[in-house]
């Protein structure tokens, strides 16, 4: 009795459509976006978040004052896909990183492209390249690449 | 005043994820003998419970259910309920019966669908049989049969199918 | 607090692919040579408690399904961590010293290899701002191996080293799912996956399931000769603000070794739940295990099932206590990117 013959297999696919709640900080942070501006909410010490926090990590102070950084920032760190995966969303080789936008004391998640693994090292400037249409979302931020 | 110009207060978060489902040991099993069209249960070695559709393994004993037990398509209803809600992308009609089918020889029951029938008759014991799909679509899937209809026979007490500690 | 140990023990042996076994039938082997070795059954265990991940699965509360593999009939005591079975192990530990049971019964399991593991872990995250880009674990481990590397807190030539122990450490667990030695010339020429990690940073892809029992003092004697007694644990997370986290440092790990005041104690032995070989010189730096015999047992390098790999460090501290007679002993579990959250187990064995 050999595993092949006994092996039943599908394919299926998981799918849901959520649609989250965004609360009014993040309301304000998404409707930026969609006007290619992006904000950080900035804590009574001084310290800014972007993208925009509810909560200041440490201190955990409710953050409402929103200002405005970047859209250029320094890479705290990156890591390079040469091979992107069926799930990430650039399909030419491309860099995930931590980017601290200028005004901004922590740094945002998102994608470096548009440029070769030779171009990037800790503190490399990159700013923001911006989708197309706007679904006032992290993705409208396409992604980062080489400041000029 | 368009819907774009109303500030969003969601985000969008649509997932999407694709597997490769494999149906383990007893599954297997039971579902390449659907394909033939024969319903195999899976008795427990120490209490002697038949499970269909099987797990593979017993909760009253906590051991692997490893002994085949043919069991024929007949059975009754142990329970049902009346839907008036359609299913999506299912083109029956409601109102239909959906009802936990207790078949000949099984200590546990499973939910199918019954037609064929005057709902207004259905009750619990009632005699029911599988009314399967033509031969040359069965797959590996309880979807070969396509419900359950009754037959004329006498009703069952269903107080006659509680468990028996052999 | 009540005194607790571990009594026993058991591993599946990590699989690439459980292929025809579904997660039932993993976890019946492990919970049915525990309850053999100790010679009792689910009625001499208070509590139950799994670690595993519906999504590994496909489907919400699919967790359910795996209790099909243990006797709850008549009716358990149960709960479910949707998390590395570690933490099912710390809510168990919550339960004994609470007074709601005496033993209790802990199995993790997990298959990564129906579905797409990278895929399903990057939507655990922030989903407004973290999961819509889609960033697999490797990538996300890799940003803290670059920020370790640029400030010298850990080396190449450090992570080389770890993968090469590891594989000769394999032989030491059967159940481990790689063996196979490496040498300095098959890592450098090594595809990066996300750099600076290449594929022999990260572990495997392994299916597979683990199962313990614990109980306090009063039944732990009943069970063994020799319980391992879990002298410390305790367990912290960050903030899931990862651009507001320090990479370089780990906050939780500092606060955990202060309040199970591990500086005074000599280790005999480690495990690290370390999937990714720079964690391993990083995680010894901060805890102090330079000259400590480190995973053993491999590591997750050499097999990872998810959900269990955790517990597994836990595991192997143990059974390295136990077969050759060492007294104190570390285990680390971790959850969440960049070592987020984790979980420190300090085991003593008691002449």
């Amino acid at each position: 009795m050999s595993d092949s013959k006994d092996l039943l297999r599908a394919p299926f696919e998981l799918a849901y459509n959520y649609k989250r709640s965004s609360g009014p900080v993040m309301s304000e942070f998404f409707e930026a976006l969609g006007q290619q501006k992006i904000l950080g909410t900035k804590s009574r010490a001084g310290k800014v978040f972007s993208p925009a926090a509810e909560f200041d990590p440490e201190t955990h102070e409710s953050l409402k004052e929103m200002v405005e950084v970047g859209p250029g920032g320094s890479v705290e760190s990156f890591s390079w896909i040469e091979a992107p995966q069926n799930h990430h969303l650039i399909k030419d080789p491309f860099a995930f990183a931590l980017i601290k936008l200028d005004g901004a004391d922590s740094s945002m998640l998102h994608m470096i492209a548009d440029c070769n693994e030779a171009d990037l090292s800790i503190g490399t400037r990159v700013t923001a390249a911006w989708s197309e249409t706007s679904d006032k979302r992290i993705t409208d931020i396409k992604f980062f690449t080489l400041e000029k | 005043m368009s819907a774009e110009d109303t500030p969003k207060d969601y985000s969008e978060s649509p997932i999407n994820l694709e597997y490769f489902y494999t149906a383990g040991s007893a599954t297997t099993r039971f579902l390449n003998q659907v394909k033939e069209g024969n319903i195999v249960g899976q008795g427990c070695p120490k209490c002697k419970a038949v499970y269909v559709p099987p797990r593979g393994s017993c909760p009253r004993c906590g051991v692997a259910t490893d002994i085949e037990v043919p069991l024929t398509d007949k059975g009754c209803i142990e329970s049902f309920t009346v839907v008036h809600i359609p299913i999506p992308g299912n083109p029956i009609v409601p109102p239909y019966v959906c009802a936990m089918i207790r078949l000949d020889g099984a200590n546990i029951s499973f939910l199918h669908l019954i037609q064929d029938i005057d709902i207004k008759k259905i009750r619990i014991g009632m005699r029911i049989q599988a009314v399967w799909k033509p031969k040359e679509e069965w797959t590996h899937s309880l979807e070969n049969i396509k419900w359950f209809a009754p037959i004329d026979e006498p009703d069952v007490d269903v107080a006659t199918l509680r468990f028996q500690e052999s | 607090m009540k005194r607790v140990a571990i009594v026993g023990y058991a591993q599946h042996p990590i699989l690439k692919n459980a292929g025809a076994l579904n997660e039932v039938e993993l976890i019946m082997p492990v919970v049915h040579q525990l309850f053999n070795d100790l010679g009792i059954s689910q009625k001499d265990i208070d509590f139950t408690c799994s670690g595993s991940c519906d999504y590994l699965q496909g489907a919400a509360f699919a967790f359910v399904e795996g209790l099909s593999a243990i006797q709850t009939n008549p009716p358990i005591k149960e709960s479910h961590v949707e998390m590395d079975a570690a933490w099912a192990m710390y809510e168990s530990m919550l339960k004994i010293q609470m007074g709601d049971a005496e033993t209790a019964l802990i199995y993790g399991f997990g298959k990564s290899s129906p579905g797409d593991l990278d895929a399903i872990i990057s939507l655990q995250m922030d989903p407004y701002y973290i999961s819509p880009l889609w960033p697999d674990r490797v990538s996300l481990a890799a940003l803290q191996a670059r920020v370790l590397l640029n400030q010298n807190i850990i080396s190449q030539e450090q992570m080389l080293a770890t993968v090469m122990e590891a594989r000769a450490n394999s032989k030491n667990n059967k159940n481990a799912l790689i063996t196979d030695l490496i040498d300095e010339s098959d890592y450098l020429n090594n595809p990066m996956v996300s750099s600076p990690l290449n594929k022999l940073d990260c572990p495997p892809i392994s299916d597979g399931s683990s199962a313990m029992i614990i109980a306090s003092e009063e039944k732990a004697y009943e069970f063994t000769d020799h319980p391992i007694w879990i002298e410390g644990i305790d367990h912290r997370i960050e903030s899931s603000n990862l651009g507001s986290r320090n990479l370089a440092t780990s906050n939780t790990l500092q606060a955990s070794i202060k309040q199970l005041n591990l500086k005074n104690i000599k280790f005999d032995v480690a495990e690290l739940h370390t999937q990714f070989s720079h964690e391993v010189p990083f995680l010894k730096f901060l805890l102090n295990l330079q000259d400590v015999p480190t995973n053993l047992s491999g590591g997750p390098l050499v097999g990872n099932v998810m959900m269990c790999a955790g517990l597994d460090a836990v595991g192997k501290t143990y059974e390295s206590l136990k077969e050759n007679q060492l007294t104190h002993g570390l285990a680390h579990a971790t959850s969440g990117p960049c070592l987020q959250h984790n979980m420190l187990v300090h085991l003593e064995a008691k002449k």
